[in-house]
Parts: C-alpha cells; sequence; structure tokens
C-alpha cells in the first residue's frame, strides 16, 4: 500500500472507532458516548420532585444550574442498592438539556471500533432493548452501548403517562 | 472595494425607532400645550437623522417622504407655518407613515401604498407656507417663547465656540465639515485653538486636539447655525451668541446624557457609571477573596476570627455585587409608559371622549425582562379604561363630573415591590353588577357568600365581560384573565378597586426582578420548599379544636371564625408528613381573593431566594414554579400556590 492510502485507511478505521465511558450497574457494564460526558460527580443529595415516576430521582445542584437526576436502576427495573462511595451521578448534555444518571460506579472509556459492535439481542440485558444502540464485546468484557438520547426522551412521554 | 454596510442597518433602526419615538412625544406636547421653541427643533433633528441615515442606506421611499417632512418642519420652525391643530394631526400620521416605511424597508419589503397620500398631504402644507419675505418683528422678540424665535433680517454677527471632544475622529466626524457648512451661511472669521495641542512626538493622529473661536456674519437665523453642529451636538462643546443682542442668546451645550434606556431589541442600553461600579465591585471582591485564601492557606485555629473577618467582607462585597449586576438590568417603567400618551390620544379621539392621561413615577426601574412583559397587560388596562371606564363627554357632564376624564398611570416602589396603578376616574363598576353577571356565567353559584373583594376578583376569571356590546377597541372578555395570567407569570398580583360612578383602580405588585424571590422556607416532612412570601398572609399553629371534618370534603380550619381550606401539603406531594394538624404549623396563603390554610410541618425563616428555572433541563411541575440553591448547596423547589390549589381540587 502507497504511503497515502495506508493513511487513509488508518484514519478511516480511527473515523469509525466510538469511545464510551462504561460503567456499572450490579454486574453489568453500560456504556453511553463520551462526546454527550459532561462531567463525573460523587453523589450527593437530591431532592426529590413531587409526583413523578421513581426513576425520576430529584434535582440536584450542578453549579448553580438545577439538574434532573435519572436512576438508571429504576429505569431498568432492578432492585435498587445501598449507595456507596463508588456511587457517581454522570452528567451528560442532550442538545440544550443537562441531565443526571446515578449509577454503582464507573468503569472506564473504551475504544469501540466500528468493526466490533454487534446488534443488540433481543434478551440478555436488563435494559430495555429500545434504548440500546450496540453491544461491543471488549477483552472479555461484554459491554452494552446505550442510546442515551433515546432513553432520555422517553422519559417525557413515560412520564407524562405514568401521571395519568 | 464594496463597503460593507449591513452591521450598521441595526443600529440605524434602532436609531430610528428612537427619533420616531423622540417626534411622536415631541408632537404630542403640542397637542398638551407644553411645546417649546425647542420641540420644532427636536422634531427637525429627528427628520434630517432619519433622511441621512435612509439615503446612505439608500431606501428611497423612506428618503423621499422624510425629505418632504423636513422641509416642512423647517418652514414651521422658521416660524412661517404655524403648527395647527390640524397640521399636528398630519404629523402624527407621517410618523406611523414613516414607522411603516422604515418596517417595510428592514424587512426588504415594498412599502405600502398609502405613504404616498400622506406625502401629497405634506407636500401640500409645505407649499402652503412659502416663505414671504420675513417682516421685522420686534413685539415678538419680546413675547415669552411659545414659537421659535424669528429670524432677525439683517445680518447679525454671532460668537461661536466649537470645541470637539478628543474622540471626535475616531466616530468619523470631520470639523472642516462643520466650518464649510458655517461658510456657507455667510461670512465667517476662524480662528483656531491651538492649546491642547501637544508635541508631533506625542501626538496621536486619532485624537482631536483642535478647538475654535469663530466669528460669523450671516442673516440665517440661528437655528440654520445650530443645523451645522447637528451631527457633532453630541461630542463637542458649542456655543453661539450673537455679538448685539443684550441678553445671552440660548447657548447650545452638548453633554452625553447618562441614561438608561432600552430597546425593543435585544441589546440594552446602561449607563456607564453602573458598569464602571460594577466592574470596581468585582476588582473589591477578588481582593477580598485573595485575602480570605490567605488566611486558609495557613489556617490554625486561633486565626478564625480572621477567617470570620474576611468571610463577613466577602459577603458583603457578594451582596453589593448582586444588587449592582441586578440593577444593570433595570430600566424604568417610563419606557412603556411613553406610549401610552398617543394611544390615549387616538382611541379617546375615536371614541370622541376627552381623556387626560396624567405619567408618575416613569423612573421606577423594573427588570428588563418584566418591563418588556408588562406591556401588553398594561396596554390592555389602558384601552379597557379608556373605552369602558371613563364616560363620554355628556355622561360625565350630566353626573356632574368634569367633561374631560382623568386616567393616572404611576409606578412607585413599595417595601421590595414594584407596584404599578391604572386609575381612571370613569363610571366604575358596580359590585352588584358584576355578582350578577357572575351568576349568569356560571362562574358562581347564587347563593355563593363572596366579600367585596372576591367579588371584584372575579372580573379576571375567562370569559367574563360586562360589556354589553363588543367595541372593536375592548370588550371581548378575553383581555382580564389574560392581564391576571401575565401578571402572576411574573409572579406578581393584580387586584382590582372600584367604585360605581367614581372610578376604578388597577393595582399591579410585582417582585423588582424575576430572578430573585423572597421565600419563606418551610419542611414538609424530610424536605425543605420555598413559598413566596408574596402569597402568604399569616402562619398560625393550628389548635385542635379549630380544624374541622367537611363531610366527603376534607378539612377545613376555622380562623377567626372565619372556614378555610385546610390542605395537606405532604398529601397534594404524595410525601410523608407528620399526619397530626396540632403539631404542624398552618400557612394561610392568598389566592384569586380566596384564603386557605395549608399544612406543613416547620418553619424554617425567611430568605431572599434565587429562582433557578426546573423547564430548562427537565420540565415543568405541577405545584412548583421553580427551584433555588440553599446555603448547605442543595436544592430546594419552590412551591406555586395556584398550582397547589388546583392539584388539590383534583386529588
Amino acid at each position: 500500500m502507497t504511503q497515502l492510502a495506508a493513511l487513509a485507511a488508518d484514519s478511516s478505521a480511527t473515523a469509525l472507532t466510538s469511545q464510551f465511558l462504561t460503567f456499572l450497574l450490579g454486574a453489568e457494564q453500560y456504556g453511553v458516548e463520551i462526546l454527550k460526558v459532561q462531567e463525573i460527580r460523587g453523589y450527593s443529595a437530591v431532592t426529590p420532585i413531587p409526583n413523578t415516576p421513581p426513576f425520576i430521582k430529584g434535582v440536584i445542584n450542578l453549579r448553580g444550574t438545577v439538574v434532573p437526576v435519572v436512576d438508571l436502576r429504576a429505569k431498568f427495573a432492578m432492585e435498587a442498592t445501598e449507595y456507596n462511595k463508588f456511587t457517581v451521578i454522570i452528567v451528560v448534555t442532550l442538545g440544550h438539556k443537562v441531565t443526571g444518571l446515578v449509577v454503582d460506579a464507573v468503569s472506564d472509556v473504551l475504544d469501540v471500533p466500528a468493526a466490533e459492535m454487534r446488534a443488540a439481542p433481543d434478551l440478555g440485558t436488563r435494559a430495555d432493548t429500545r434504548f440500546i444502540s450496540g453491544m461491543a464485546t471488549i477483552g472479555d468484557r461484554m459491554t452494552v452501548l446505550l442510546d442515551i438520547d433515546r432513553l432520555l426522551a422517553e422519559d417525557e412521554t413515560a412520564a407524562l403517562e405514568s401521571l395519568n | 472595494m464594496e463597503l460593507d454596510l449591513t452591521r450598521f442597518r441595526e443600529t440605524f433602526f434602532q436609531e430610528v425607532t428612537e427619533h420616531l419615538e423622540t417626534m411622536e412625544s415631541a408632537l404630542l406636547s403640542f397637542r398638551d400645550g407644553k411645546a417649546d421653541g425647542e420641540t420644532l427643533n427636536a422634531i427637525f433633528r429627528c427628520a434630517h437623522s432619519i433622511k441621512a441615515g435612509a439615503a446612505t442606506f439608500g431606501f428611497e421611499a423612506t428618503t423621499r417622504f422624510t425629505h418632504v417632512l423636513e422641509s416642512l418642519l423647517d418652514r414651521m420652525r422658521g416660524n412661517q407655518i404655524a403648527p395647527s391643530g390640524q397640521l399636528v394631526e398630519l404629523l402624527l400620521r407621517s410618523v406611523d407613515v414613516l414607522r411603516a416605511l422604515v418596517d417595510a424597508a428592514a424587512r426588504d419589503e415594498e412599502a405600502p401604498p398609502v405613504w404616498e397620500g400622506v406625502l401629497e398631504e405634506l407636500d401640500r402644507a409645505r407649499v402652503a407656507g412659502e416663505p414671504k419675505q420675513p417682516k421685522p418683528a420686534p413685539e415678538e422678540e419680546a413675547a415669552p417663547p411659545q414659537n421659535p424665535a424669528p429670524a432677525p433680517p439683517t445680518a447679525a454677527a454671532y460668537t461661536i465656540g466649537f470645541e470637539p471632544a478628543p474622540e471626535l475622529f475616531r466616530l468619523g466626524l470631520d470639523p472642516f465639515l462643520v466650518l464649510r457648512d458655517l461658510a456657507g451661511l455667510g461670512s465667517l472669521t476662524p480662528e483656531a485653538d491651538l492649546s491642547r495641542l501637544p508635541a508631533l512626538a506625542s501626538l496621536d493622529p486619532a485624537t482631536c486636539y483642535l478647538g475654535w473661536r469663530l466669528n460669523l456674519e450671516t442673516t440665517a437665523p440661528m437655528e440654520q447655525i445650530r443645523d451645522a453642529f447637528a451631527f457633532v451636538e453630541d461630542v463637542a462643546t458649542v456655543s453661539i451668541s450673537p455679538v448685539k443682542a443684550g441678553a445671552a442668546a440660548p447657548a447650545v451645550e452638548a453633554s452625553p446624557k447618562p441614561g438608561v434606556r432600552a430597546t425593543t431589541r435585544e441589546t440594552i442600553r446602561v449607563a456607564t457609571e453602573k458598569v464602571d461600579g460594577l466592574i470596581d465591585l468585582v476588582g473589591e471582591l477578588v481582593i477580598a477573596h485573595s485575602m480570605a485564601a490567605a488566611v486558609m492557606n495557613n489556617f490554625t485555629a486561633d486565626r478564625l476570627p480572621q477567617l470570620q473577618a474576611a468571610m463577613g467582607d466577602l459577603e458583603r462585597h457578594t451582596r453589593e455585587l448582586q444588587e449592582r449586576a441586578m440593577r444593570i438590568r433595570m430600566t424604568p417603567v417610563g419606557t412603556i409608559f411613553s406610549r401610552f400618551p398617543r394611544l390615549v390620544h387616538d382611541i379617546s379621539q375615536t371614541l370622541g371622549k376627552q381623556i387626560s392621561l396624567e405619567i408618575g413615577g416613569e423612573e421606577t426601574e423594573l427588570d428588563k425582562g418584566m418591563v418588556e412583559r408588562m406591556v401588553d397587560p398594561l396596554t390592555h388596562l389602558v384601552r379597557n379604561a379608556v373605552d369602558h371606564g371613563i364616560e363620554t363627554p355628556e355622561e360625565r357632564r350630566q353626573a356632574g363630573k368634569t367633561e374631560q376624564g382623568t386616567l393616572r398611570l404611576t409606578a412607585y416602589h413599595q417595601g421590595g415591590n414594584v407596584i404599578v396603578e391604572v386609575t381612571d376616574d370613569g363610571r366604575g363598576l358596580a359590585t352588584a353588577r358584576i355578582r350578577s353577571k357572575a351568576i349568569e356565567r356560571g362562574l358562581i353559584s347564587a347563593d355563593e357568600n363572596l366579600t367585596e373583594e372576591q367579588i371584584h376578583a372575579l372580573i379576571f376569571r375567562p370569559g367574563f365581560s360586562t360589556a354589553d356590546t363588543v367595541s372593536d377597541v375592548s370588550g371581548r372578555g378575553i383581555g382580564m384573565d389574560v392581564v391576571k395570567k401575565s401578571v402572576e407569570a411574573l409572579n406578581g398580583t393584580v387586584t382590582l378597586q372600584t367604585a360605581a360612578g367614581r372610578g376604578s383602580t388597577i393595582r399591579i405588585k410585582l417582585p423588582l426582578t424575576l430572578a430573585i424571590l423572597d421565600g419563606l422556607l418551610l419542611k414538609v416532612g424530610e424536605q425543605t420548599y420555598v413559598m413566596p412570601l408574596i402569597s402568604i398572609v399569616e402562619s398560625i399553629r393550628p389548635r385542635q379544636e379549630q380544624i374541622r371534618g367537611v363531610a366527603g370534603r376534607g378539612d377545613v380550619i376555622v380562623v377567626r371564625k372565619e372556614p378555610l381550606q385546610l390542605l395537606r401539603l405532604g398529601r397534594i406531594f404524595h410525601i410523608p408528613q407528620n399526619g397530626e394538624p396540632a403539631c404542624g404549623l398552618a400557612v394561610i396563603v392568598e389566592h384569586e381573593g380566596r384564603q386557605l390554610a395549608l399544612l406543613v410541618d416547620e418553619l424554617l425563616g425567611q430568605q431572599q431566594v434565587v429562582v433557578k428555572s426546573l423547564e430548562t433541563n427537565f420540565r415543568k411541575v405541577d405545584g412548583i414554579t421553580g427551584a433555588t440553591i440553599l446555603g448547605d448547596g442543595s436544592a430546594a423547589l419552590i412551591l406555586d400556590i395556584a398550582g397547589i390549589v388546583a392539584m388539590s381540587h383534583a386529588a
């Protein structure tokens, strides 16, 4: 291969690699696109909002802005767990809205080449398959990659439905 | 090289808006008999500026129109045409046409055809005042200055001082053009004042160091001499004095006018002092912080008093910074009041009524965002007063009132709020009539016992209108409840006081800004909430005997013989709350003229809180009107009384 072609192949390979921030919910590992992650905060007291579905934990103060916090375990119908020093809130930005996600622990940043991405199966994980954009097995660990936009957009309609 | 003028277009349109407003209020002052010699000059200068700008941007229709307008105004200020009532009306209409022309130009559209008709009228008026030989008028010189002073027919000598500000060149202005204009008026002898000129080495070519002392002999009137300085007025000190006149002629002193004026676009004009003060304060805050940080760096327990002092300093400076920063957004209510003289004038003419509009407290400042959102509600209230409130002259005569009705628009500060009142001395509203209309419209039942205040509050309900016919001005019954909603959206309240035959007052109470709220911190179960102080009447510790259950309808608390609905916040919000009412506290709030009691567990004290939006990142929540950050860094929700009441009905 000429140098130019080699470069082109190389860059196209990296262009097709996405990076994900991975975290744990129970024993399972999930990931969200790193570009959507604004920051990671330790878990602090959340102010509950009345008459909201159980997966909306409430709001927190993020440097002067009031940001809602979603309990992913509740969203995926897992049992509640004790929060400990590893519990964090992953703050994601979607368009103009900032939202926090409570997870059990943060793992790592994962490079997933497009070739390694697999489609979501029908069963096997607790997460609703609507929210899964794909799966990847890196090393011996399987990570479920979440479509965070759809996950949080669903909240609106789900929240409204649960109120009726 | 193409000169890109698009950036300047926006500025031009903003300035045109201001010029048109100035012209309008100046013209209205003629109608009120408050015009003086300077008024016509002011109108002329506005028209002149608009023409110059329009010509620069190639707005042909506007330029042509303004040119004729300007010529007419020139004749008027030269006292060749008198400002008759009819002429003033024509000029007011021209202002409207000009507005439409400029709007069309801004949108790159064709101007509405009506402008050509008005242009013809203006031209006819102008031609009617063809200059005859100006006659010497000694008696007019002695007359009080109701009209511009007449021009002396023979050549007069003037001493003119012209001292431009150093930044004159940077504004694109050239003093030589001024001198050239002056030279065109007669015989000019200039004398340059070089005293401020520095040595060549330190000379900044972009700065103007020169001044002039000029002698001018001319037959032109004073106004024309002043006109030569029209473009440099704001950045130069100019004095014009006739050499032989006994009394000194009015010197044209120009000074930059600091003031806070808001345009209706996204910009704010702020006085430089406000900004400078803010910058100074930020500097002091930085210093206070470094002092606190220094104490913290090598902190030992015995340095605690120093830390406390440093924190005290920080708190003081932060608080002052907050106040000053908020004041940057504050603009005087006068900016929206200014449109009402014209509105009242037009509507009262249409309806054949005589109404005098009095405006007070225009300097009262309010957050810019709130000021803008008050325009529609106030407009409706004013139209309402003119249309329904104030009677026709015959009706007023028959009622023993003066033929001219008075509409008063006032704004003032009162205890951390801004009050805006619309008062008229018209026919008022009969309480009984409101009540019967409300029954008719099914808003209340015939046997409901309401206080006078509660009956008056009914006019703010949707669908309510006591007008028998729907005029095209108002009376569709849509307005009042929208006014109320708009005011409540600003965390304010609106009330009506009225006396049949004597008039009405609508009183709007607004917090100083949307961003800050006076609140009462309270606890329900484990959670802290904030209740807006503006809704709270009082809080009491209920005794068991005061609480009664009403079969199937919930609890009631009797306060001073009055039964009030008792709502348990815990039940509405589905959070655990201490069950016994006698162990809690009842906060009595007012909503839509009704009072009700909210049961909470604890009161934590009053506090001014900064309102943070919940909708920005989440969505609207019933019963909640935002959130705030408490001193311990946690978020607390702010209660919405109207929402809570609605939720209690549904529960």
